[in-house]
């Protein structure tokens, strides 16, 4: 299915991220980078394993703390703030994470209520069913309200906690390698997901993969990822019409598979 | 010479090891102490999740009971049964309900209890938190607005801490069921006779410390099996670790606290 043209906002950044540098240990994985995700975008961020991708959206959502630089998220400064004002930050970000990270005790309902009940005082038993059903109905999973995460499928699973997340409804989402580890037909339905996601909810987002389909059925931008710096960033054609060694390989490598 | 290089390097080598051990407990003793701070900022701060801690005082009560009725039960009725022979040569089997009264209410108890606990609770702890740290839910939870720690780890140390003191009573009267079948088989005494003789030489201070070390007690097992499981870390074998961890530690600590409540509460006597 061949992605809409989203409307972005090339004026309104929603991140901004500036000289940002992290370490574990000795090891610096990111080096000062910059970046920006405009309003209504699809940023993809490619690199190998082990260069920092993960650790970019951690950073970004206030998991991790940098080393060194500044993280702006919908006009906070994220190693500025405090707690109870990165709690309230959090409410507007979603992140789908790579094992989707449901919670195993709670069966997919439970999963759903879990945090639109926490955040939303005062709503009724009516308003948080109607809500878990809209968010089932719009990742196709209505079927698996009552089932445990135990029960479904890995496709399900990243489903329900991209649903899970969808229920706040974000302005910003992050997704950590949504297609890892999944068959090439249920990738084409979350690549699907996330552009029907970027439509339906409006929202910026930042995609972690190192699938290349991903990255051009989703991406609006392309940003690439090697030693710990973004070396290449633009669309899809821009980042791989190079001859650089280190981005040459990457290409090949996913479309000869 | 110089005295570094006069070492042979296997002991230079185990020199630091041990620095670096040393190092580890500290700053572990050091967390420790600041993951109890917080407990203690966050726990009684709302909003408060009642429905969560019932559930969990549910849990650990549930998960418990079986293991706890069948030991409390053997301690009283084995207690009973050993101390007979020493008593029947002063001819002071008489003694015997006051002696197995004492016994239990003070120590066996809530010692008991713990011990049970931390192999069943703080492990099962331990590995759930460890489980939910490596498969990134506590991550999930924390950017989704929730606080974990508060849903987590404050919920699960008021449980224990409230079901642990009211496991180690009902402990108590088990085993004195137990003492009492081994008494009522070999006396003929009666259970009111029984009981009678069970009460008397307790005092409120028994009743008191018991409960205190009990609370105590279900603090620490708490506390050690989120600790364990909350910075649990390297994948599966940590989760392992995790649980091992939760219980190593709290059958340790439970035996330094009841050295150290025992010293305490023999000075008011």
């Amino acid at each position: 299915m061949e992605k809409q043209k989203a409307q972005i906002d090339y004026n309104n950044p929603v991140i901004s991220i500036r000289g940002v540098a992290k370490a574990f240990e000795d090891y610096a994985v990111l080096r000062g980078i910059d970046l920006d995700l405009f309003q209504g975008e699809n940023l993809v961020v490619l690199g190998r394993s082990g260069t920092g991708k993960s650790v970019l959206i951690k950073l970004v959502s206030g998991l991790l703390k940098p080393d060194r630089g500044t993280i702006k998220v919908l006009g906070q400064e994220v190693t500025e703030i405090s707690e109870k004002e990165l709690q309230e930050l959090r409410i507007r970000i979603g992140f789908s994470f790579q094992n989707s990270a449901l919670y195993d005790s709670m069966t997919v309902r439970k999963n759903l209520e879990f945090p639109l009940v926490r955040n939303r005082k005062g709503i009724t038993r009516a308003e948080i069913d109607k809500a878990v059903e809209e968010v089932l109905d719009s990742v196709g999973l209505s079927q698996t309200i009552n089932q445990m995460p135990a029960e479904l499928s890995g496709g399900q699973r990243k489903r329900i906690g991209i649903a899970r997340t969808l229920i706040l409804n974000p302005e910003i989402m992050l997704y950590d390698e949504p297609t890892a580890g999944l068959d090439p037909i249920t990738c084409i339905e979350i690549n699907q997901l996330i552009n029907q996601v970027q439509q339906q909810y409006n929202t910026s987002s930042i995609i972690i993969t190192h699938d290349l389909t991903c990255a051009k059925e989703t991406g609006d931008r392309i940003a690439m990822l090697l030693d710990g710096q973004f070396q290449r960033v633009g669309t899809f054609n821009e980042v791989f019409d190079t001859d650089d060694k280190r981005v040459k390989p990457f290409f090949d490598y996913n479309f000869i598979q | 010479m110089d005295q570094a290089s006069s070492t042979p390097p296997a002991k230079q080598k185990k020199r630091s090891r041990f620095g670096q051990q040393l190092s580890d407990f500290f700053s572990s003793v050091y967390n420790i102490h600041l993951f109890i701070l917080r407990f203690f900022r966050e726990a009684f701060v709302p909003p408060f999740e009642f429905k969560e801690i019932i559930r969990q005082c549910f849990e650990v009560g549930v998960r418990s009971f079986t293991l706890i009725t069948v030991t409390g039960f053997i301690v009283g009725l084995i207690f009973t049964k050993q101390s007979r022979p020493s008593l029947l040569e002063f001819g002071a089997t008489s003694w015997l309900p006051s002696l197995v009264s004492i016994a239990i209410m003070r120590a066996l108890a809530p010692l008991v209890t713990a011990l049970i606990a931390s192999g069943k609770v703080g492990s099962s702890i331990g590995a759930e938190l460890g489980s939910m740290r490596v498969t990134e839910q506590i991550d999930a939870m924390e950017v989704s607005g929730t606080k974990p720690f508060k849903y987590l780890v404050c919920t699960r140390v008021i449980a224990t801490t409230i079901t642990i003191p009211i496991l180690a009573t009902y402990t108590g009267f088990i085993a004195l069921l137990g003492g009492y079948l081994n008494v009522a088989q070999n006396e003929g005494t009666s259970y009111t006779s029984f009981m009678q003789q069970v009460f008397q030489p307790l005092q409120f201070l028994d009743f008191t410390a018991s409960l205190i070390k009990s609370i105590v007690f279900g603090f620490t097992i708490g506390i050690v099996g989120c600790y364990q499981g909350y910075y649990s870390t390297k994948g599966t074998e940590g989760v392992g670790k995790a649980a091992n961890g939760a219980v190593v530690t709290a059958m340790f600590l439970v035996f330094i606290e009841e050295i150290i409540i025992v010293q305490i509460t023999s000075n008011f006597r």
